[in-house]
């Protein structure tokens, strides 16, 4: 990347009002801007903590002079973090902060087969898309909230802000909660062994909801894109998943000739079915166990300990990645199957547009704000200015709500 | 001494409510408590340092319950037994007694600690911990109706959930239950649900046992207990610190603010209970009998007898300390000198007498103010109260090699057994150490796990650990010649 790259996209394109109107909440900076933390990474591995700004023309200028290859953006805390040193511990806590999620291909390494480690393609893009759509259904049904920002990690994950009032008012026990709600799939080296998740043989609601939205996904994206139980090993793992009568039938089967994935489904559920007029018992639970694995598959992987504290760092929204370049983009939940990150743009091709414009146009452009309309981020950008006013509305209307204090 | 000076509190005047069935016509007609009222009476500076230090027992054992990952059974028998020592609650049907007494003193307590523990964050944490788990030992052995009563009395800010609403989300509901179908319809039928918002009752959602909605909770009555804990728990944490922004003014009231400081000091140490000198017979020990009962010593006074008999010296905060312990332990005066002479065998006769014998008669009351000390119990070796003071609790201030290596020749602990007593050292629970290791070495004589020195307590003085010990090894001799003579 040139050395002018950098600079170039913090003076030019980086949408500072949007990322400043979704963090305040309203056009005056409030302490959910003024006292938030944000960090830089510099150039040469170099970490800024406790970076804060009075105002997006700060913030603005701060980012021109730093130029960091990346920002995180962190908590708001009960004094201005920039101002830390001169206030005594005890008044210099983490408050408040969006309800974060991280979801990240790493933890889905052990079920996909075209990809693995770092690399990210279409096709493995599936297991982020499905994800996104479990999770977005049952936080905004469950738990009520309707701020969700899905923002696109750069490279291989996404990234979820929720900013309901509620959510970002929560303490850190009460995250805690709600990721062990949502935590089904452990996503340690362990991981895809039997799945403990029924109480008394019956699942939560969390899942009996979801169940059927996961077979559909289990269907075309582990069955039919992946095809996963082609692979001998994971055909075995799969196995080991059932209950130990119907082992070796199956194996049997599968051991000899190349079947693929929904064939060898179908076989499951044929010897399944077999065992309906046999003893109810057994079927029960093969049905039980073969649900498991539907769940198991296919469940949202979270990264918990991200989601768990006020004070974890998240990068921000617009940065680009040091890695692939990209930007890292809002998702619009409900299209994030046509989602492409292939497609995303990166730095290099916004550069390039904008000296496009600049050789097109008879005058050289003086000013340099919101030069993002004019380049393919202006699609993502409208996206979150959008979100931005219903977020901006929806405070004034709950401001408006509370009783008047003042005189 | 402090006596009887009244201790006035600002109070606004409430009237007290005429008779009601509901309340049996008490001032205080709940005894499960948030303690949002003040205490608005008057009490002596006694009471005030009485009912803080008895419920700063029942405090602290929950504490050390805690430590020693007692389960939720055996914590609250425990603490249930102290309670009834020092802090009996009866309930409000109970006949014959004032309950109204023991709540003035239940609230009382409640309010000097909260004065005493809300001045730093550490304090305040540990206090509310505990002081949640008292609540929830009380509101478990509390009745139905007491429990009604009180949910009844206060606004817990939930909504009752009518059938219309229950109807629609049925289907959602009845996956919870399990067992045949007309067992599930009958109980569900049977459930009445309160909704909350789900951040009030955060471990139920955490556990998914309450089924969510928009972010409302549905939760079964069953559970109700989970919001009125939670409630309990924020109203104090607000409450606490509250009590900490206005404490300033209260320092300059020079009679409450010892009391205040020893409370604090005494918690963090985590021993409350006094042990008393007079609590053991003295049966008279000689000179000679010391080395054969050292094996009853707690690891400080073990400590300072092998150092004495290695060294043939102690110095003088040593002496002091392992001194005091004997004279309370039985030494009477003549054979603690002989005691003392024949240890410090390195010096004449004549240095002796000059320079130790008077201190040895001092402490025994004999010399000076003639003052009768008395040993020092554990919180004062752990904390204090003079800086240069240099006693010996080896938990405390031993490295962690020679503590381990000590345990291992004193006590032969190895294995799990040590590397568990370290580990509560390391997590800086001197008191509970010891705890432990009286359990284990005792262990022989059917002494469990989790029973301390008899009934959960801990240890929190060196005598009365000798004198369990003492005791618990006559009993089993006791009855091993009982066994004979009936053999």
């Amino acid at each position: 990347m040139d050395a002018t790259a950098m600079p170039t996209f913090y003076r030019r394109i980086y949408p500072y009002k949007s990322i400043f109107l979704w963090l305040n909440h309203e056009h005056n900076p409030t302490k959910l801007f003024t006292h938030r933390e944000f960090a830089f990474t510099l150039p040469g591995d170099v970490y800024l903590r406790y970076q804060s700004f009075a105002n997006a023309e700060e913030f603005k200028k701060q980012l021109c002079s730093m130029t960091p290859t990346r920002f995180e953006i962190g908590p708001v805390y009960s004094g201005r973090p920039r101002d830390r040193k001169t206030l005594r511990p005890s008044a210099f806590v983490p408050v408040q902060r969006e309800l974060v999620f991280d979801i990240d291909m790493t933890d889905y390494d052990n079920i996909r087969t075209c990809c693995s480690g770092a690399a990210i393609c279409k096709r493995c893009w599936g297991f982020i898309a499905a994800a996104v759509k479990v999770l977005d259904k049952a936080i905004r049904d469950q738990f009520g909230y309707q701020y969700l920002l899905w923002v696109y990690s750069g490279r291989r994950g996404i990234h979820l802000w929720i900013s309901d009032q509620e959510a970002v008012d929560l303490t850190d026990d009460q995250r805690k909660a709600i990721v062990n709600y949502l935590t089904v799939v452990a996503t340690s080296k362990e991981a895809s062994k039997h799945l403990n998740v029924r109480s008394n043989g019956v699942l939560p609601s969390l899942l009996s909801n979801a169940l059927h939205d996961l077979g559909t996904i289990f269907d075309s994206l582990i069955l039919k894109d992946q095809d996963l139980f082609s692979d001998e090993q994971a055909w075995l793992a799969l196995l080991e998943l059932l209950p130990q009568s119907m082992r070796g039938t199956l194996e049997a089967k599968w051991s000899s000739g190349e079947k693929n994935s929904s064939a060898k489904w179908d076989d499951v559920k044929g010897v399944i079915n077999g065992l309906k007029s046999q003893s109810p018992a057994a079927f029960n639970t093969a049905l039980a166990a073969m649900e498991d694995i539907v769940i198991s598959y296919t469940y949202p992987r979270l990264d918990a300990e991200v989601s768990k504290h006020r004070n974890h760092l998240l990068k921000a929204p617009f940065c680009v990645h040091p890695g692939t370049g990209r930007v890292c983009v809002p998702v619009d939940p409900s299209e994030v199957d046509m989602f492409d990150p292939a497609a995303v743009p990166t730095i290099g091709q916004l550069l390039e547009e904008l000296d496009t414009i600049r050789e097109g146009s008879s005058e050289l452009p003086q000013e340099h704000h919101n030069d993002w309309e004019k380049t393919s981020l202006k699609p993502y950008v409208d996206m979150l200015d959008k979100y931005c006013l219903r977020l901006v509305e929806e405070a004034r209307h709950a401001r408006r709500e509370a009783p008047d204090l003042t005189w | 001494m402090l006596k009887a000076r009244t201790v006035r509190k600002p109070t606004n005047v409430e009237e007290k409510p005429s008779f009601d069935e509901n309340t049996f016509g008490l001032e205080y007609p709940h005894r499960l408590n948030v303690y949002d009222r003040p205490p608005a009476f008057d009490v002596t500076l006694e009471e005030f340092e009485t009912a803080a230090l008895d419920r700063l027992r029942v405090l602290a054992e929950i504490e050390s319950s805690a430590v020693r990952g007692r389960s939720w059974e055996e914590t609250k028998s425990v603490t249930g037994a102290h309670c009834k020592k020092y802090l009996p609650l009866h309930s409000s049907s109970a006949k014959y007694i004032d309950r109204d007494a023991e709540r003035r003193k239940d609230i009382l307590g409640h309010f000097v600690l909260r004065l005493a523990f809300s001045r730093s964050d550490e304090l305040r944490r540990r206090f509310l911990k505990a002081e949640l788990t008292l609540f929830k030992v009380r509101y478990d052995d509390s009745d139905m109706a007491e429990r009604e009563a009180f949910s009844e009395s206060r606004n817990f800010n939930w909504v009752k959930v009518d059938d219309e609403e229950k109807k629609v989300i049925r289907s959602q509901l009845f996956s919870v239950y399990s067992g045949p179908k007309a067992t599930r319809e009958a109980l569900f039928k049977q459930e009445t649900y309160l909704k909350v918002r789900w951040t009030r009752v955060p471990d139920l959602v955490s556990h998914r046992k309450v089924f969510l909605k928009g972010g409302w909770a549905y939760v079964p009555s069953r559970e109700q207990s989970s919001i009125i804990f939670q409630e309990f728990e924020s109203h104090l944490e607000q409450a606490l610190l509250l009590t900490a922004k206005s404490l300033p003014r209260l320092d300059e009231d020079t009679r409450l603010d010892p009391i205040l400081t020893n409370l604090s000091k005494g918690f963090l140490a985590g021993v409350a209970s006094g042990w008393n000198d007079d609590q053991i017979d003295k049966d008279h020990i000689t000179a000679d009998m010391i080395d054969s009962l050292s094996k009853h010593f707690p690891l400080c006074m073990q400590h300072l007898h092998f150092k004495l008999t290695k060294d043939r010296h102690l110095p003088h905060f040593g002496r002091l300390q392992y001194g005091l312990f004997l004279k309370v332990l039985g030494l009477p005066i003549d054979e603690a000198i002989a005691f003392w002479r024949r240890s410090f065998s390195k010096i004449t006769d004549d240095e002796f007498n000059k320079k130790y014998k008077y201190n040895i008669r001092h402490s025994y009351g004999l010399e000076g103010r003639k003052a009768n000390y008395s040993a020092l119990s554990c919180s004062q070796i752990l904390i204090p109260s003079n800086k240069d003071s240099n006693w010996v609790c080896p938990y405390k201030h031993f490295a962690h090699e020679n503590l381990s290596t000590a345990l291992a020749a004193r006590y032969q602990l190895a294995g799990t057994d040590l590397s568990e007593v370290m580990a509560t050292v390391k997590a800086g629970h001197p008191h509970v150490a010891c705890t432990r290791v009286f359990e284990i070495t005792h262990a022989a004589q059917g002494i469990k796990k989790g029973e301390g020195i008899g009934g959960g307590e801990s240890v929190t003085h060196p005598n009365q650990y000798a004198a369990v010990s003492i005791e618990l090894e006559k009993a089993s001799s006791g009855t091993k010649s009982e066994a004979m003579v009936v053999g």
